[in-house]
């Protein structure tokens, strides 16, 4: 992140709206924005990738959650112009899998119904995409229950009860367990992510 | 979009931003993860007219460890302003040399919320009820500050003023906060209990112990958050500790020396008795928590 330097209009004495140039989803995208616009309301309005949703708007509920270089990240609480120009990688639930191939987090998800109305859901999807990348990348110790709830509590949900989602959250574990051992394969869980931030 | 308009600088390095902070004055806030300011926009609790992201300053991101030696730095782990808290809880020295801190950062709200929030900016935020205050004042830290009339040290213990309160004036910039490494046969713990995994805790308590080789306490550390409009040091009760066998009397005489003049705030999240009550059991909890840990180091070592 924030290593490219910034576009040269944003020098003291400071700006109320900028060109903001992001990457979301592999590609170099930008739009018009005041300052004060978040990441969330850029994607939504101005890139139009309406799967990340808004609940609270302050930090609390976790709908918004999307992936910036890997790791999941409130986009209510990231303003756009913060990632201007940086070689920061965005990616939102519409960069991870398409209805017809669906990312294996995507997969497990439908498969273990872990949704009723839906809202929730890409927040979700994002922030259990990055909690298994990174206990892949730390070895995969193992996980119980509470491991798993843990890993959830970032994210509410006003209709589940929330157990499919640990339900689904399980299937997903089970999964890369089962790939691993048999065929010792890449996952393609976050294959995104990983082509995206190097 | 919900936070007032405001003005946006984004200094290149650390020059302009500590020249930006001296134009601007008390007209500006600086923007560092966001995840305190950003929610206080939000609710237009705070409408500044400026925000000055110090996101930029790239050589404010380094976590150092200062073995001894002569250096002003030497023998503490210094995390730079724009380090976030999920890079020091990943980061594989801390828990080692920085036990207590290692502890207390996975029980801050959630990995999405680590992953841009600062070590730097919870301090300079300054919630009584949010956990690196407390680690900061258990263990002297000094907070590095810098402004257009030079760099100085603040000592955690004179940090806190009040609710969302620091010794900081309005165009200084922290640009890091320095713990002291640990001593040998050092064991840390923090506990605290919440109505959710995540939310802000109802009280907390940073505890650290070391032991000498008769197993006998020549160091302790204890420190409250959430029970008071500030975090609160134990200073008392960290005093009996010393040169007294690490019993569950000692902890439980602990218990009642730290806890005996609380006076929690009542809300809606928790009553004041139940506040001072938590927080004695969480120092016994803390304490013989931080005692297993001295003395799985001995067997190591
Ligand atoms: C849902 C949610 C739950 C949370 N739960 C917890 C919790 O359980 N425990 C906890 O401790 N925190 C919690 N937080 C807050 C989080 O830890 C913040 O990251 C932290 O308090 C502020 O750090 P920041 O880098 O995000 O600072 P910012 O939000 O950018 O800034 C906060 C304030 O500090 C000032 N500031 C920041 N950096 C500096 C600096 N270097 N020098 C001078 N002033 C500075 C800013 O001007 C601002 O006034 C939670 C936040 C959310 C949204
Ligand atoms: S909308 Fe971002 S956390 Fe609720
Ligand atoms: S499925 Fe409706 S909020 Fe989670």
């Amino acid at each position: 992140m924030n290593s490219a330097p910034g576009t040269p209009h944003e020098e003291a004495p400071g700006v109320r709206s900028q060109d903001v140039r992001i990457r979301v989803n592999g590609e170099d995208r930008e739009a018009y924005v005041e300052v004060r616009t978040t990441l969330a309301d850029v994607l939504r309005d101005e890139f139009r990738l309406t799967g990340t949703h808004l609940g609270c708007e302050h930090g609390v509920c976790g709908a918004c959650t999307v992936l910036i270089d890997g790791r999941a990240v409130r986009s209510c609480l990231v303003f756009a112009v913060q990632l201007d120009g940086t070689d920061a990688s965005v990616v939102t639930v519409e960069g991870l899998g398409t209805p017809e191939a669906m990312h294996p987090v995507q997969q497990a998800f439908y498969e273990a119904m872990s949704f009723q109305c839906g809202y929730c859901t890409p927040g979700f999807v994002c922030s259990t995409v990055a909690f298994l990348d990174e206990w892949r990348a730390s070895g995969r110790p193992a996980l119980d229950e509470r491991d798993l709830r843990v890993a959830l509590s970032g994210n509410l949900c006003r209709c589940t009860g929330y157990q499919s989602i640990v339900d689904g959250l399980a299937l997903a574990v089970e999964r890369i367990i089962g790939d691993e051992t048999t065929t010792d394969a890449a996952i393609t869980t976050a294959t995104i992510i990983t082509t995206t931030t190097e | 979009m919900k936070p007032a308009p405001f003005t946006y600088h984004r200094p290149a390095d650390l020059d302009s931003l500590v020249a930006t902070m001296a134009d601007l004055g008390d007209e500006a806030k600086l923007l560092a993860g966001g995840q305190s300011l950003v929610p206080l926009l939000a609710l237009r609790l705070a409408s500044p007219t400026h925000l000055v992201d110090m996101s930029r300053v790239l050589d404010l991101r380094a976590v150092d460890v200062h073995e001894a030696g002569e250096s002003a730095d030497a023998g503490y782990l210094v995390v730079g302003a724009n380090a976030t808290q999920r890079d020091v809880e990943l980061d594989l020295r801390i828990a080692a040399r920085v036990p207590l801190l290692a502890d207390a950062l996975p029980l801050i709200a959630h990995p999405q919320i680590r992953n841009r929030g600062t070590v730097c900016g919870s301090i300079a935020h300054a919630d009584p009820a949010a956990e690196l205050p407390a680690v900061a004042l258990a263990l002297d830290a000094r907070i590095v500050v810098r402004s257009a009339r030079g760099t100085r040290r603040i000592d955690a213990s004179d940090f806190f003023l009040s609710y969302l309160e620091t010794a900081l004036e309005p165009d200084d910039v922290v640009v890091a906060v320095e713990f002291p490494l640990a001593a040998p046969h050092t064991g840390a713990a923090f506990h605290e209990i919440s109505r959710r995994h995540g939310d802000f805790a109802m009280a907390g308590v940073a505890a650290s112990l070391t032991l000498d080789h008769d197993g006998r306490i020549v160091d302790a550390r204890l420190a409250l958050s959430g029970v008071a409009s500030i975090p609160l040091r134990a200073a008392a009760a960290e005093a009996g500790l010393v040169g007294a066998a690490p019993t569950d009397e000692a902890f439980l005489a602990a218990s009642s020396e730290a806890t005996a003049l609380l006076d929690p705030p009542d809300d809606i999240h928790a009553t004041a008795a139940y506040r001072k009550h938590i927080a004695g059991v969480l120092v016994r909890r803390a304490l013989r928590a931080a005692h297993e840990r001295a003395l799985a180091g001995f067997e190591q070592s």
